[in-house]
């Protein structure tokens, strides 16, 4: 058994420091590292449905941060807003800035297919293209003009090794991606994303479709990645965010009394955010306590 | 309730502490007690008494894994967890040191007393009143109550000076007295020991209810 959770020491902390993030968000000891991205007065709808409201997050470069919450209360709206990924969706609309090293990407001008490629995104269920093994870490760097084959060779070469899936298909890199496991399929993903050399991974639940110990490769394998990537995870399981993240959001779209009215209710806001120890051991928001404790949600 | 299983099981362990935590406090009374009449057959029932002890400890500790492998408890569930399987290891090692005033009076026979017994039974009495007290502020849910159980370990720690300045001073005037006063001694440094280890039951409660953890009981200097 791997315990990444002792990796946890290694985060850099200048000093405590408490920030607002919102109105009734309660920063948990927050400790104070590089900032990769930076969402600030994030809301965002679907057609009049506003599904994210008043969203302030920072995400730490070179850490992993765990978005958790019940059901619909928009964390894979957020982690899609990080790369614009919603604007595939008809109606959709954002409102607020995500600055990705201080640059707004929410800008009218900016290179969408740029932001993607810095911001890569592994999904629920493993997707690779049915091509081989070979072509599916190699498909991004075609795209982005990479040809000469010696040059493709180590860059398939490097992504493999750094998804952790290289010893395992060296042999038959010319075979189907899809006759893969589920969890090499999932890490051949992995690779595919990082093989455009992206700056931020977000994974939208990257392991619910896997058995234990792909699982387990996974979240080891986000260790090692982080060295290199900061990663955003959206996960259901809350032992995989204590187990595999430095810090942890937790959202919910229920609210107290006042601020309950027919136009907000149901949009998802940070309640909490903090260190991932903090979150699981003493969080100080009852809605959070109440949640990973099992009494909601 | 989403948890009930969760919470029952919880609860079903609460309630084992609970009786734990009976069990000790009636031998620091029966040990004191047998000390005070003397009574070897009471202060041998002392001694088969710790074994029904140390059973319930090891049943409370493995349930208390199990729960902690198999439900997964976060935030306060498993800071309560934590606080029920470290309080039952303290009562564990109280009970241990209550059965050696057992051990004391039968190893003393029947030798008088040095002295008539005046601050032990008083720090046995405070111990238990504290012991209560301690548990009674973990079911509360109450860090004051909690806090407030370590500073009355001060008292046991001052009474406990004061035995000891005492049986010091019957040693130096007269060496043939020291094996009786040694005796008494041991007595009072248990019981000094279980004022200690209730402190530390004050400690992991206010840790179960706040989160934090706060070293109350610091080494008291005894006298050279």
């Amino acid at each position: 058994m791997m315990t990444p959770s002792l990796e946890k020491n290694r985060v850099p902390k200048i000093k405590s420091f408490q920030r607002a993030l919102g109105d009734n968000a309660h920063v948990n000891e927050t400790p104070m590292a590089t900032i990769k991205m930076q969402i600030k007065r994030l809301n965002f709808y679907y057609g009049a449905h506003r599904a994210l409201e008043a969203i302030n997050l920072d995400v730490y470069a070179n850490c992993i941060t765990a978005l958790i919450g019940p059901s619909g209360c928009g964390k894979s709206t957020l982690l899609r807003a990080l790369n614009r990924m919603n604007d595939l969706v008809p109606q959709s609309r954002a409102e607020g800035e995500i600055l990705l090293d201080g640059e707004n990407t929410l800008a009218p001008n900016v290179d969408v297919v740029e932001i993607r490629r810095r911001v890569g995104m592994v999904f629920q269920r493993p997707n690779p293209f049915p091509k081989s093994i070979y072509d599916n870490v190699a498909y991004g760097p075609r795209l982005l003009g990479v040809n000469k084959r010696s040059d493709l060779d180590a860059i398939v070469e490097k992504s493999l090794r750094a998804s952790a899936l290289w010893d395992e298909v060296k042999g038959k890199l010319h075979e189907s991606g899809l006759a893969l496991s589920g969890g090499q399929q999932q890490r051949l993903c992995i690779a595919r994303t990082i093989a455009v050399e992206p700056e931020v991974i977000l994974m939208d639940e990257p392991a619910s479709a896997l058995d234990p110990i792909s699982t387990y490769k996974i979240e080891e394998l986000m260790q090692q990645l982080r060295e290199q990537f900061t990663i955003v995870i959206v996960t259901h399981n809350m032992q995989q965010a204590a187990r595999a993240s430095d810090y942890t959001a937790f959202m919910s779209w229920q609210m107290s009394g006042a601020l309950l009215d027919a136009t907000r209710a149901h949009a998802g806001r940070i309640i909490e955010f903090g260190a991932t120890k903090n979150i699981f051991t003493n969080p100080q928001e009852k809605e959070t306590e109440d949640y990973i404790t099992g009494r909601f949600g | 309730m989403p948890r009930d299983t969760f919470e029952k099981l919880l609860t079903d362990l609460k309630n084992q502490l609970l009786e734990l935590g009976t069990m000790t406090s009636q031998t620091i009374a029966k040990g004191v007690d047998a000390l005070k009449t003397r009574d070897r057959v009471m202060a041998q029932s002392l001694i088969a008494r710790d074994q029904e002890i140390n059973r319930l400890r090891y049943a409370i500790e493995e349930q208390a894994y199990e729960l902690m492998a198999t439900q997964q408890p976060l935030a306060s569930d498993l800071r309560e967890i934590i606080a029920i399987l470290l309080i039952a290891i303290e009562l564990e090692r109280i009970a241990d040191h209550a059965k050696n005033l057992g051990e004391i009076v039968i190893h003393m026979g029947d030798e008088p007393l040095l002295k008539p017994l005046i601050d032990i039974p008083r720090m046995a009495e405070i111990c238990e009143s504290m012991l209560a007290q301690a548990l009674d502020a973990f079911v509360r849910r109450d860090a004051a109550a909690g806090r407030a159980v370590c500073e009355r370990d001060d008292v046991i720690d001052q009474l406990y000076q004061q035995v000891l300045r005492e049986l010091l001073l019957f040693m130096l005037e007269d060496t043939r007295t020291v094996t009786r006063a040694m005796n008494l001694l041991f007595a009072a440094h248990n019981l000094e020991r279980i004022g200690d280890r209730i402190t530390n039951i004050g400690e992991r409660v206010i840790y179960a209810v706040t989160g934090k953890l706060e070293e109350l009981n610091t080494e008291k200097e005894l006298p050279e």
